[in-house]
């Protein structure tokens, strides 16, 4: 199954893991996922479109999800995925 | 970490949402992952502050402590700030300008604007009780966290994309502390610096976790220019866009003057901002008249610039948008011609990022964006001994000699004959 790193402020959500494991062959699976096991993943993901935060970056295996697929990225079962904040740096 | 607040700090508020937040190390919303912005009780520091007191305090950005978000009373501080403002009669010529002013903070300690950032950051990071400074940096920053982090015994991590120009990497690693070079571009530095801030809550990434109290650095850039013109604020200023930061803060810095009392008249600054065209997310998204930010994958030798998925875009647009001002962006060759024209017109030498910044005021001012009737600031914000690598190519002797009076008067009659 592919692990998700979680940040910090979401730390909360998973009984203060910085990772977890959960299914999911995509994006949108793995955080649907997520949600299930860990219930609030979603609201604080997602904007009331349905689309992700503009503050919310997704990395899968190191790499920027807006250089790959979006949410349809794959994911295999051996990689991670890591929920970033956006506002860091410069 | 303990809670000490700066002297007239209300707390923290998410920008995005509003929620509020106190003083401590943080730099987004826990619920919608916003930034936070350092609030102040303006009325408070409206009764504190005056241009009298600012004239008689400190020749650093401390001058202006009322309206910075740490303690100033033992400030990590190598001087930063309080830089000049060069008015810039020939640049103003060759360019069709009027009222022209360089501000060069090409003269901090460090020689860049990030000493700015840094001294504030490192100051609270000092009162939170943080022992180490740390950083995601294209090069300027890393230099000014390094030398601050030496000056007050502070241990520093500082994270470099592995191709930086070697006058940025040297003038870091001389001050000792951890210089770890990664392989990969400033947003893959920056991404894992992001996710190391969880697992080393014990340091203060002045760009992560400290980032609130770091941002709010770049005002003293306002407050400064205001002050120097004799507490009049410009008509337009230039100003280069990585993160988008520096701009959003300059734009902050002039409204606060007011707020405060400082200023006599609501300022109207028109802000514009300046990119390369090999790093131009936030000017493509104004060119294209849209809110998105698309990120990029930056290939510019403007490297202090290099930020592909910039934190502050989105702030940076509408505060260029709202003040009407533009966005540009330039090539490399532009840049190299910016930096040189810089420095045989006014005598200043910058990096790379002020090519990007003058060779995007001579497009805007070709365009008539910039006019001639403007009082105009543009920010000179880094110093161009650190990327030689940009002109050396283009610049060199004019003549290489024998050590004898003849071979020199042999140049003198080539040059006069036109040579």
């Amino acid at each position: 199954m592919p692990t998700v790193r979680i940040p910090t402020q979401l730390r909360s959500l998973t009984g203060g893991e910085g990772q977890v494991t959960v299914d999911g062959s995509t994006v949108a699976e793995v955080l649907k996922a997520l949600e299930a096991a860990h219930p609030g993943f979603h609201e604080r993901l997602y904007d009331d479109a349905g689309k992700l935060r503009r503050f919310v970056n997704v990395f899968v295996a190191d790499d920027d999800i807006r250089f790959q697929q979006g949410l349809d990225t794959p994911v295999a079962a051996n990689q991670t995925v890591s929920i970033v904040p956006a506002v860091a740096g410069g | 970490m303990s809670r000490v607040e700066g002297p007239f700090v209300e707390g923290l508020r998410c920008r995005e949402c509003a929620r509020a937040y106190p003083a401590e190390a943080l730099h987004v919303c826990d619920f919608c992952f916003g930034p936070l912005e350092v609030s102040y009780d303006y009325e408070a520091v409206a009764r504190s502050i005056s241009r009298e007191k600012i004239a008689a305090g400190p020749l650093t950005i401390w001058r202006y402590a009322d309206l910075l978000p740490a303690q100033p009373t033992s400030p990590v501080d190598l001087g930063a700030g309080y830089t000049p403002l060069v008015r810039a009669e020939r640049l103003a010529a060759e360019l069709g300008l009027g009222e022209l002013w360089i501000k060069n903070d090409t003269l901090n300690p460090t020689g860049s604007f990030k000493d700015r950032v840094v001294s504030v950051a490192l100051t609270k990071a000092r009162e939170l009780g943080f022992k180490v400074a740390a950083c995601a940096s294209t090069g300027n920053l890393a230099n000014s966290v390094a030398a601050h982090a030496a000056h007050s015994g502070m241990d520093s991590y500082v994270f470099i994309p592995h191709d930086l120009e070697a006058g940025k990497v040297v003038t870091t690693a001389v001050y000792g502390g951890h210089l770890i070079a990664v392989d990969g571009n400033y947003d893959d530095v920056n991404r894992l610096c992001a996710e190391l801030a969880s697992e080393q809550p014990t340091w203060a990434f002045v760009n992560v976790n400290v980032r609130t109290y770091y941002a709010e650095g770049s005002k003293t850039l306002a407050f400064e220019v205001a002050e120097q013109l004799g507490w009049q604020v410009p008509d337009h200023v230039v100003v280069p866009i990585a993160s988008g930061s520096q701009l959003t803060k300059i734009h902050k810095g002039f409204s606060e003057l007011f707020k405060v009392g400082l200023l006599d008249e609501e300022p109207h600054v028109r802000i514009s901002g300046a990119q390369a065209d090999g790093c131009s997310p936030v000017a493509t998204a104004f060119a294209d008249g849209v809110d998105f930010i698309k990120p990029q994958r930056p290939s510019t030798i403007a490297k202090s610039l290099a930020i592909g998925n910039p934190a502050d875009g989105y702030y940076a647009l509408d505060a260029v948008r709202s003040s009407g001002g533009a966005i540009g962006s330039v090539s490399d060759d532009e840049i190299v011609e910016g930096i040189r024209l810089l420095a045989r017109t006014e005598g200043i030498f910058a990096e790379t990022a002020g090519g990007v910044t003058i060779a995007t005021l001579a497009k805007l001012a070709a365009e008539g964006v910039v006019r001639p009737d403007e009082r105009v600031v543009a920010y000179v914000t880094g110093l161009g001994l650190k990327t030689i690598e940009a002109v050396s190519p283009f610049v060199g002797p004019s003549a290489t000699i024998a050590p004898t009076l003849d071979a020199f008067n042999a140049v003198l009659e080539a040059e006069e004959n036109g040579n």
